[in-house]
């Protein structure tokens, strides 16, 4: 990043979204025509959201 | 003698609204008792057992597993349903995203689809969302988490997070932000305007949008910044650094902020935030009794006051006379003047309990504003006002807007009350909700004798709505529901009815 990023970053640029979880979201952002791609998500690390947090954290 | 039947698929997995809806479609099958279909957590094994679904198979599933509980009058239909539900699970994972074979399992693997996404929505389960929330924060996104049940601590966790890297923690657990007019989760269709919104409550934010856009206003930003936000743990990090965002922006000239009574610590810390602000700011925390404020600042009461006062006093619904709406309608003999109401919405059953309140009555709610008391301790004549869409309602079921038969119950309940005086409603339309609320309401309505209790509506929505507000309006009218124009009206009505509002 070239600047300090800000919240208000997000007011200038058109939204695009990458949608986890419910399904129908996904198809009402494309209804309004707005860039969404929908992430076919699985619970990871076999179920155990322990495991699936220590995941993130460790950036996988 | 009824049978269950039990068939588990390891590690498939479908999200939790696509899941309901098949599990309606197969317990409404012939010879059908109960049907469930759901992940095989310890949560969700409990429901089914409660529920008598739950057999062997069932009980040694995992969290990671699909189990589908049947319950049938006869192993011939049980097995048919069984059949059918395994068929429409194929259908179901092949028709997610007819025309395009592959789609990305990760975020990470999605970003390479679309690299400049700029926010990630989330609702996967609550125990899992933060990890999704932390990698798309690390990955430079800001973050709307839709889902509920997420640890405190993750959230307080995640709120820094996105603090320090310069990115809007949204959520969790108020699923409603409307950005550069795209409405997000639970939001509705409102035109751009100049009024910015700031929300720790989703229903709240929807009511107050909706009413500045059928105003003939518009929003610049709706941020819901997460129900638990303005608490001492989480310190209204979201809402400061929302505050921050909508004051830098141009095209923000007023800035309301809604939310519960914060923590007082909490709301010293937004008050002096408020007063370093240039720009006109409206405060509604629906309950709180008062502030010492900055000059740039204003204390409404309610969400309609909220709205009127952002938009510089114009008034909402000015053309409805609550006394000439109700002049000609009567409680029928024989029932008290008690309310009961039946909400959807957390902050709409917040708001009609501080106008009963403020009119003298007794009010108890299983979500009871300050000066209101808990249901246990309600009293013959109290009005009971309930948010439907509270945990104790919404286990193992999906929230009273995306399925409005999870008021069915408590409506019949209502309906066959012989003392009850009035049933007072909510229905929130838009983006998320269902389809035809009022259609379902309406048909829930139909055979009720004439002598029952009135019954009084709001429609929290606008016309550019799927749904659209008028059409919902006409259906309640035609089952002959009085309709206000927005939620404290209706409870006004409501009061009118009782002989209470002045």
């Amino acid at each position: 990043m070239t600047r300090e990023a800000k919240p208000q970053d997000l007011f200038i640029d058109p939204i695009r979204v990458v949608n986890v979880g419910l399904e129908t979201f996904a198809h009402e952002l494309e209804s309004l025509e707005v860039a969404v791609i929908h992430v076919d998500w699985r619970p990871p690390a076999g179920g155990d959201p322990q495991i699936a947090d220590l995941l993130s954290k460790l950036g996988s | 003698m009824s049978v269950i039947l039990n068939e588990v698929r390891p590690g498939f997995y479908l999200d939790s609204v696509a899941l309901m809806r098949l599990s309606r479609e197969i317990a409404g099958q012939p010879g059908i008792a109960e049907a469930a279909l759901m992940m095989g957590t310890p949560a969700n094994k409990e429901i089914m057992r409660d529920a008598r679904l739950l057999a062997a198979p069932g009980e040694a599933a995992q969290g990671n597993d699909l189990v589908i509980g049947i319950r049938a009058d006869s192993d011939a239909a049980a097995r048919e349903a069984l059949a059918n539900a395994l068929q429409r699970l194929t259908t179901s994972r092949a028709s997610v995203d007819p025309g395009q074979g592959w789609r990305p399992r990760s975020l990470r693997a999605a970003l390479k689809i679309l690299p400049d996404a700029n926010l990630a929505l989330i609702s996967v389960p609550g125990a899992y969302a933060a990890a999704e929330a932390r990698k798309a924060l690390r990955r430079g996104l800001h973050v709307l988490i839709f889902s509920d049940n997420v640890p405190l601590a993750e959230e307080l966790a995640l709120k820094r997070e996105g603090r320090d890297l310069g990115r809007l923690v949204m959520g969790p657990d108020c699923g409603t932000a409307i950005l550069n007019g795209v409405p997000l989760a639970f939001a509705n269709r409102v035109p751009r305007g100049e009024i910015g919104l700031i929300g720790a409550s989703g229903t709240g934010l929807q009511e107050v949008s909706s009413l500045i856009a059928e105003s003939g206003a518009g929003i610049s930003q709706a941020i819901g910044v997460g129900g638990r936000d303005l608490s001492r743990e989480i310190g209204g990090i979201a809402t400061l650094m929302a505050f921050d965002a909508l004051d830098a922006d141009p095209a923000t000239q007023r800035i309301v902020l809604i939310s519960k009574p914060p923590h007082p610590e909490v709301a010293q810390r937004i008050v002096a935030r408020v007063a370093a602000s240039a720009k006109p700011v409206t405060l509604c925390f629906i309950g709180a009794d008062s502030l010492d404020l900055p000059k740039n600042a204003r204390l409404a009461s309610t969400l309609k006051q909220a709205a009127e006062l952002a938009l510089e006093g114009r008034l909402i619904g000015a053309g409805f006379d609550i006394r000439a709406r109700t002049r000609e309608m009567r409680i029928p003999a024989g029932r008290s003047r008690r309310i009961a109401g039946l909400f959807a919405g957390g902050t709409l059953c917040a708001e009609a309990q501080v106008l009963l309140l403020a009119a003298g009555r007794h009010v108890a709610s299983n979500a009871p504003v300050p000066g209101a008391s808990d249901l246990a301790r309600a009293v013959t004549d109290s009005d009971r006002i309930l948010d439907l869409g509270a945990d104790e309602y919404t286990r193992g079921r999906p929230h009273p807007m995306i399925d409005p038969q999870v008021r069915d119950d408590a409506l019949r309940d209502a309906l066959d009350d012989p003392r009850l005086g009035v049933i007072l409603l909510d229905l929130v339309i838009g983006y998320g909700a269902h389809t035809d609320p009022a259609g379902h309401l309406a048909a829930g309505l139909a055979r009720r004798p004439d002598d029952g209790p009135l019954i009084v509506a709001s429609v929290t929505g606008t016309e550019q709505d799927p749904q659209r507000r008028s059409a919902q309006v006409a259906a309640l009218e035609g089952a002959g529901v009085l309709v206000a124009p927005s939620n404290a009206q209706a409870a006004e009505v409501a009061l009118a009815l009782t002989g209470e509002y002045v």
